[in-house]
């Protein structure tokens, strides 16, 4: 169990969390790619999109609904979101800024970003600024180590970072910022 | 230089279904619907000497022999997409360009394992490239290439993507199938192999990205010509994801034989070394393989010149070879320090370990601990034995080879680089000095 959701209690009949109407069509879409009975294997997708639709951090009541949408256990949905590092159990902020911190990224500056952008936006790696605009997570490497150094923000990589280039796009996510959160909602998939 | 999966790379379209056709793509798909047998594929796949793109280097053809093909049992393909292996992005990049390549190469596969639904596991942080991917195949369910009696054949195939959520681990091929399954990703022990109980208890086949990609070219062209490129039983072509401290990183096609020297120096592939600096190491095959001193990369013990071959990189065995792994090219220069990098890699492991055993969960985080030692200026001479006996405790003694993973670059560090260990030991202030990164501009912070 997460750690902050220790001594919370289980309820399934909660009904304060209710996703979009075009969020739950996605999700029991997701749902039909699996045979009869196995649809606890949409877990991880109906996740991400819960995620999407619950200001980017999945707290223990919207892990219950999912666990009621895919008819299993509650425990069920905890187990799955701790072991993953794309799910935030904490909240987060509008913007999470996930910098590439492994080998081939690190030997090309990813340290210089990371101590750049604490700078820059006066936070700690896994800090969320004070006016809750900003998360800075370090993550391990996504497939784009020919670019390095480089950073992930929502769907978007951006690579062969400099520091200006960071300073740069810092700025325009305050003005831009829903172009920089996560799209699952979004998505149209075919049935 | 013989192309295949990248030859129409640069087309512009290619992503798109009726540029991908006007190419020659699905060509195979027809062929292999309209003139051939399930059986008569996996032949060409075991003449091609194809072998597995993700790592390991299993002969695909054999692996799909060993399915089992109960009646009235479903069966299943997943590819494996996810791709997060420190070093590489090359399944990255060709889902990303050319999206119909590992479609095409789906369905034929599937058609030729008689699987009725099949699933592209992907890792969860490619997003865009999963609607790149559900993109191509909504494409191909429009044009008849898949669902119900794909080009009149009576073969009908449902082939979904499925996103991860994050973990190096489900990597690992059972782990990916707990995953799929809805559950964390904990490496099942084996037997059963998939081949026999794997997605749902039912027998699955899992097969790389670039593996599968390579199919429809097998079928095209045969299994003989596709086994007379490349060497001995290094045949076809593979992608190298080359970065690092190199000129000209990226992902290259190369026909396996391709001798490393060439590889590594000459502007068709990566160029020599950044700032013309001296090659100190290098490590071929993604993070999990032993890291090599340059000298002995470029040449083997016996004084051969290597070759990127399966074969030629893992000659002399650990002692002196390495492997070709999954083609994660890492090239490091005169200024990199070995130790820190192993504790950037220590690091990645200990964080990645799915816990399960005790060997990998502990004995990467000691790893991890130690090394830090080092990076503090405060280790001494019995660290690196103590660094030694951890890593050869956990090789052969866990459900997966992530442990061995973390244990071999530990002790190929040791190996070719136990100076280096102990001059830190001696002189604590000068890894202390190393900045083997490049100072990206005039806006740097203050590192201390
Ligand atoms: C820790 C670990 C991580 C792995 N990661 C990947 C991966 O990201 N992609 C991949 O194709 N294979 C990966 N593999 C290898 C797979 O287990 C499996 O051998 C492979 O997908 C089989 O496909 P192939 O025969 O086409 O290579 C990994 C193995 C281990 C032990
Ligand atoms: S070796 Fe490590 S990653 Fe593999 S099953 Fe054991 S603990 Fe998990
Ligand atoms: S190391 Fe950063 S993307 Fe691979």
């Amino acid at each position: 169990m997460p750690d902050n959701y220790t001594g919370y209690k289980m309820d399934t009949n909660n009904t304060n969390i209710n996703f979009s109407e075009e969020a739950l069509q996605l999700m029991h879409k997701i749902m039909r790619r699996y045979p009869e009975g196995r649809q606890k294997s949409a877990i991880l997708p109906l996740l991400h999109i819960a995620q999407a639709e619950s200001e980017g951090w999945l707290s223990a009541p919207v892990m219950d609904k999912v666990a009621e949408i895919l008819k299993v256990q509650p425990i069920e949905v905890y187990e799955v979101a701790s072991f993953y590092t794309m799910f935030n159990l904490k909240p987060v902020g509008k913007c999470v800024i996930e910098v590439c911190r492994t080998g081939p990224c690190w030997l090309l500056g990813a340290e210089d970003i990371v101590k750049f952008i604490e700078r820059k936006l006066n936070i700690k790696e896994g800090e969320t600024t004070a006016d809750g605009m900003f998360t800075l997570k370090t993550v391990e490497c996504l497939a784009s180590c020919g670019s390095a150094p480089m950073m992930q923000v929502g769907e978007k990589y951006h690579e062969h970072l400099t520091c200006e280039k960071v300073d740069e796009l810092l700025d325009d996510y305050r003005v831009n910022t829903n172009e920089h959160i996560s799209h699952w909602a979004k998505d149209k998939i075919k049935a | 230089m013989k192309r295949l999966l990248l030859q129409h790379i640069d087309v512009p379209g290619i992503d798109t279904l009726s540029v991908y056709r006007e190419h020659g793509g699905y060509k195979a798909l027809e062929k292999a619907l309209k003139d051939m047998k399930p059986d008569d594929i996996t032949e060409e796949v075991k003449k091609s000497g194809l072998r597995g793109r993700g790592g390991a280097g299993f002969p695909t053809g054999l692996k799909w022999s060993f399915l089992a093909k109960p009646e009235g049992v479903e069966r299943y393909l997943v590819c494996n997409a996810d791709e997060s292996e420190p070093g590489t992005f090359k399944d990255r990049f060709l889902m990303s360009k050319i999206p119909h390549a590992l479609i095409e190469g789906m369905i034929v596969s599937s058609f030729a394992l008689g699987a009725k639904t099949s699933y592209i596991y992907i890792r969860g942080e490619l997003l865009y490239v999963y609607h790149i991917l559900e993109k191509a195949i909504a494409e191909a369910y429009d044009a008849g290439l898949l669902g119900k009696n794909i080009m009149g054949s009576g073969y009908s195939l449902d082939l979904y993507v499925h996103p991860g959520g994050g973990a190096y681990i489900c990597g690992e091929e059972t782990a990916l199938i707990e995953s799929l399954e809805g559950k964390r990703g904990n490496p099942r022990i084996k037997p059963p192999f998939p081949a026999v109980k794997g997605l749902w208890q039912s027998p699955t086949v899992v097969n790389n990205v670039e593996t599968i990609s390579a199919v429809p070219h097998i079928v095209n062209m045969g299994g003989d010509a596709y086994a007379a490129i490349g060497v001995g039983k290094s045949t076809g072509t593979k992608l190298i994801s080359a970065c690092g401290h190199i000129k000209k990183p990226g992902v290259y096609e190369i026909e396996l034989g391709l001798p490393v020297e060439e590889f590594l120096f000459s502007d068709e592939y990566c160029g020599g070394i950044r700032n013309d600096k001296k090659l100190k190491a290098v490590v071929a095959g993604g993070s999990s393989v032993p890291i090599l001193p340059g000298e002995l990369f470029l040449k083997t013990a016996n004084g051969e010149p290597r070759l990127m071959s399966y074969e030629s990189l893992s000659d002399g065995g650990f002692a002196t070879g390495t492997m070709l792994g999954s083609g994660g090219f890492i090239v490091m220069d005169e200024d990199t320090s070995v130790v820190k990098n192993l504790w950037n890699f220590t690091r990645f492991y200990h964080h990645e370990s799915c816990g399960q055993c005790s060997p990998c969960r502990e004995g990467t985080g000691w790893m991890e601990k130690v090394l830090h030692k080092f990076l503090e200026g405060h280790a001494n001479m019995n660290d690196i034995d103590l660094l030694w006996d951890i890593q050869s405790k956990i090789e052969g003694k866990t459900i997966c080879p992530l442990g061995e993973a973390a244990s071999w670059p530990v002790a190929s560090a040791i190996r070719h680089f136990r100076s280096e260990f102990e001059d830190y030991v001696k002189n604590p202030q000068k890894i202390k000095d190393v900045k083997h990164y490049y100072r990206v501009n005039n806006l740097d912070p203050v590192i201390n």
